[in-house]
């Protein structure tokens, strides 16, 4: 029991974390950021579209989910809604509480459309709705694409927020391991090493995308 | 007295004033592939004002920023004084200088900036006593009064406390200048100074680094575009091309009668026809 | 929906209680993060390729482990090593380390946005590589560095929410406490609420930073003024005074 590292161990926890990884892990980073991409869209509209005192509550709204803790969002949820499975309500706050990031993004990025776009659809006299689905968004979403990974990696390492709610995703895996065995070192350990392989070789490949689509644009 | 290893410098045991204020020996400075400055060797002495002139591109700016140790030199050596700058000959090879030994050389050295630099973070009188107080080790108030009685002379004696961005450009590089000038420098390097400004302006900078020309003996080396300026300011006249001083002379032969063609065409280029009037880039 | 306000001012002396160890940890954190990412983020700029190269990857090693697995860590593996810290400290090492690498990355590039200009002006000026950072680079690229910086500590006030795995009784805690006596909206309301109030105004403290720290380089109206009401009664006021 003593000595620092202790290789059966690892070997013997290592499936388990796998699992996790895959089952939870992996499974709310994709579903979530999917969520997350529509909803945040779909927010980033609707507050351009409405009336300003209603886009001023969108606004608020959004701020708050987003300045206040996604830990005590889900346990809030898993209070409320009982009879659904953990894993099902940390997807879906993940995803709205990811949504209101993108919200901000997708902004930003409408914005950075340059006015003569908006003109130019006027001037064709294309339909507000086709201007936006032509025209506005696949201009704005290029510029989205990579704060969209970065919020995607971000998600990632938050993933073992879920303990919380009972969820077993690797860290939870990780910590009954070493419940049991009275060693965290190993479970502990190699969580953090699976979240940086998977997470930095994935971040180099988003800011060189970054890069790319920076210059064509 | 500096020790040296310039055998040129040592040789002859010329006195003060035969020793050049900046001397360029075989110096040659690249880019990556793109060979700037070949072989190049010049001389400015002590007290001279020399401008520069030649064609965009020629390495104009690259010879002030080796001056100013802004750009590695890569290869041969500039002498300040007669003290190697950046590199020295040591036993028959190349090496660089200590930091430190550079540093003791670039505190003579002043460099006047295109656009200006001034500090944003501090305030007119910040930016001029920062310096002389933390570098030369001068008290605040003797630093001060100096600053005081600079800004007056640059015509800006109410802007002590201003911040540099609610000054017009033209008021920016007076303080420049000012902050230049506080450090006493026995060297002054201006590079196209005036042509971040708009033209009503440009006549003010000039006329104090025209009063500078005249009330001290800075040496000063000058890049410019003004040939109005240069011919007022400058006793010598040097043209670049392709790397190398294609002719030097005093300002009234270079704008007059160039010699080599290549002056000649430049000349004729930017100034028009020819009737020595300030032509722009 | 009497009871839920009974209960809440029964608990109301805890919540405090936890409110102050959210505090802590976030301030704590904070100012450990600072640190690291002024050191972190200096060093991945130096010349010395070991020393620069060693600084990366710190860097990158805790913005990719993830928050919980290195307070997990500190609070489960290091007592193990024969290092038992409280764990308050471990919470705000894990807070530090893990935000102080993401904002390392934020005084990296933001000391590298300061225009060359200003270098070379030192550079003319003849002044020591920690003059030019301390006197001229630094104070540029701190008024670049706030807005980034005021998202990581809202990240952090959030991330502190998960310490009642390492035993600390914090606000998140004590809301769980309340719930067993009052509606599940109400707890969490509450909860929220309050960690939003917070967000909030460590979000105004560091706007105002950002005002005075512009206003110093020249650009943007002083703190004062920014917080000056400016309604149609001080300004007729104002122009009275003034006749
Ligand atoms: N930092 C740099 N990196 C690469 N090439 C450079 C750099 N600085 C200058 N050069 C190149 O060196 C050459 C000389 O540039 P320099 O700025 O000295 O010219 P100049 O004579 O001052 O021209 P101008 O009259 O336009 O100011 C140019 O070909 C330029 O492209
Ligand atoms: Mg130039």
């Amino acid at each position: 029991m003593n000595g620092l590292w202790d290789w059966d161990a690892a070997w013997a926890v290592l499936p388990e974390l796998l699992l996790a990884f895959v089952q939870v892990t992996l499974i709310v980073t994709v579903l979530s950021t999917a969520i997350a991409a529509v909803l945040g869209l779909f927010i980033a509209i609707l507050r351009m579209s409405v009336p300003k005192p209603i886009a001023a509550v969108i606004t608020f709204i959004g701020d708050f989910i987003r300045m206040t803790p996604i830990v005590v969002q889900l346990l809030f949820a898993y209070w409320t809604f009982l009879t659904i499975e953990p894993l099902t309500i940390g997807i879906v706050v993940f995803g709205i509480h990811y949504s209101t990031y993108m919200a901000e993004v997708y902004r930003a990025g409408i914005d950075s459309v340059p006015k003569g776009q908006w003109e130019a659809t006027t001037a064709l006299s294309m339909s507000k709705r086709r201007a936006w689905t032509a025209v506005i968004v696949p201009q704005a979403l290029r510029a989205t694409v990579p704060a969209l990974g970065n919020y995607a990696i971000s998600m990632f390492k938050d993933t073992p927020f879920l303990l919380t709610i009972g969820v077993v995703e690797m860290v939870r895996a990780g910590l009954t391991f070493g419940g049991n065995n009275f060693r965290y070192m190993e479970a502990i350990t190699l969580a953090g090493v699976i979240f940086l392989l998977a997470s930095y070789p994935t971040s180099l490949l988003i800011s060189r995308l970054e890069k790319r689509l920076a210059y064509n644009y | 007295m500096p020790t040296t290893t310039d055998p040129h410098a040592a040789a002859g045991d010329g006195t003060a004033a035969a020793v050049p204020a900046i001397r360029f020996e075989n110096v040659e400075k690249r880019f990556g592939d793109n060979v700037v400055l070949k072989d190049l060797n010049f001389e400015v002495a002590k007290g001279d004002r020399v401008t520069l002139i030649g064609p965009s591109g020629s390495g104009k700016t690259t010879i002030l920023r080796l001056v100013m140790t802004l750009e590695s030199l890569s290869d041969g050596y500039i002498y300040i004084d007669g003290e190697p700058l950046t590199h020295e000959l040591r036993d028959g090879k190349r090496v660089a200088r200590s930091e430190k030994a550079q540093k003791q050389i670039r505190k003579r050295i002043g460099m006047v900036f295109q656009q200006f630099n001034l500090f944003p973070n501090m305030t007119v009188l910040e930016n001029i006593i920062e310096a002389p107080v933390h570098v030369l080790g001068q008290s605040k108030a003797e630093a001060t009064k100096r600053a005081m009685e600079l800004l007056e002379s640059v015509g800006l004696p109410g802007k002590a406390n201003a911040h540099p961005l609610q000054l017009s450009g033209g008021q920016q590089q007076r303080v420049a200048i000012a902050r230049a000038l506080a450090m006493d420098p026995d060297i002054l390097l201006l590079d196209e100074v005036t042509s971040a400004l708009d033209p009503e302006i440009v006549g003010e900078v000039l006329g104090i680094l025209r009063h500078i020309a005249e009330t001290t003996d800075i040496t000063m080396l000058i890049v410019t575009h003004e040939m109005q300026f240069a011919r007022d300011v400058s006793n010598r006249v040097m043209m670049f091309d392709g790397g190398r001083v294609v002719e030097e002379a005093t300002p009234d032969v270079m704008f007059t009668n160039p010699q080599h063609e290549r002056t000649q065409a430049f000349l004729h280029a930017v100034l028009g026809s020819g009737d020595g009037h300030i032509g722009t880039h | 929906m009497e009871s839920n306000f009974e209960a809440l001012a029964e608990a109301w002396p805890r919540i405090l209680d936890g409110l102050w160890i959210t505090l802590q940890l976030t301030l704590g954190g904070a100012l450990l993060a600072m640190v690291i990412a002024v050191v972190l983020g200096l060093g991945s700029r130096l010349h010395n390729i070991v020393l620069r190269g060693l600084c990366r990857a710190i860097m990158e090693f805790f913005r990719g482990t993830s928050l919980v697995v290195q307070l997990f860590f500190f609070f489960f593996v290091l007592p193990q090593l024969g290092l038992a810290l409280p764990a308050m400290v471990c919470g705000i090492l894990g807070l530090g380390l893990n935000y102080g690498a993401y904002a390392a990355e934020v005084v990296r590039g933001s000391i590298n946005s300061v225009p060359t200009g200003q270098w070379e002006a030192t550079t003319a000026l003849s002044m020591s590589k920690s003059q030019q950072m301390i006197r001229v680079i630094f104070p540029q690229a701190w008024a670049l560095m706030i807005p980034s910086l005021t998202n990581y500590l809202i990240h952090m006030l959030k991330g502190t929410a998960i310490v009642s795995f390492i035993t600390l009784a914090d606000l998140t805690y004590h809301t769980e406490q309340l719930r067993e006596q009052t509606d599940t909206f109400f707890a969490y309301g509450v909860s929220l609420v309050i960690y939003f109030v917070i967000a909030y105004i460590l979000t105004l403290i560091m706007n105002a930073l950002e005002v005075r720290a512009k206003h110093r380089l020249g650009r943007g109206e002083s703190l004062r003024e920014a917080l000056t009401p400016k309604t149609p009664e001080t300004a007729a006021a104002e122009g009275g005074r003034k006749a």
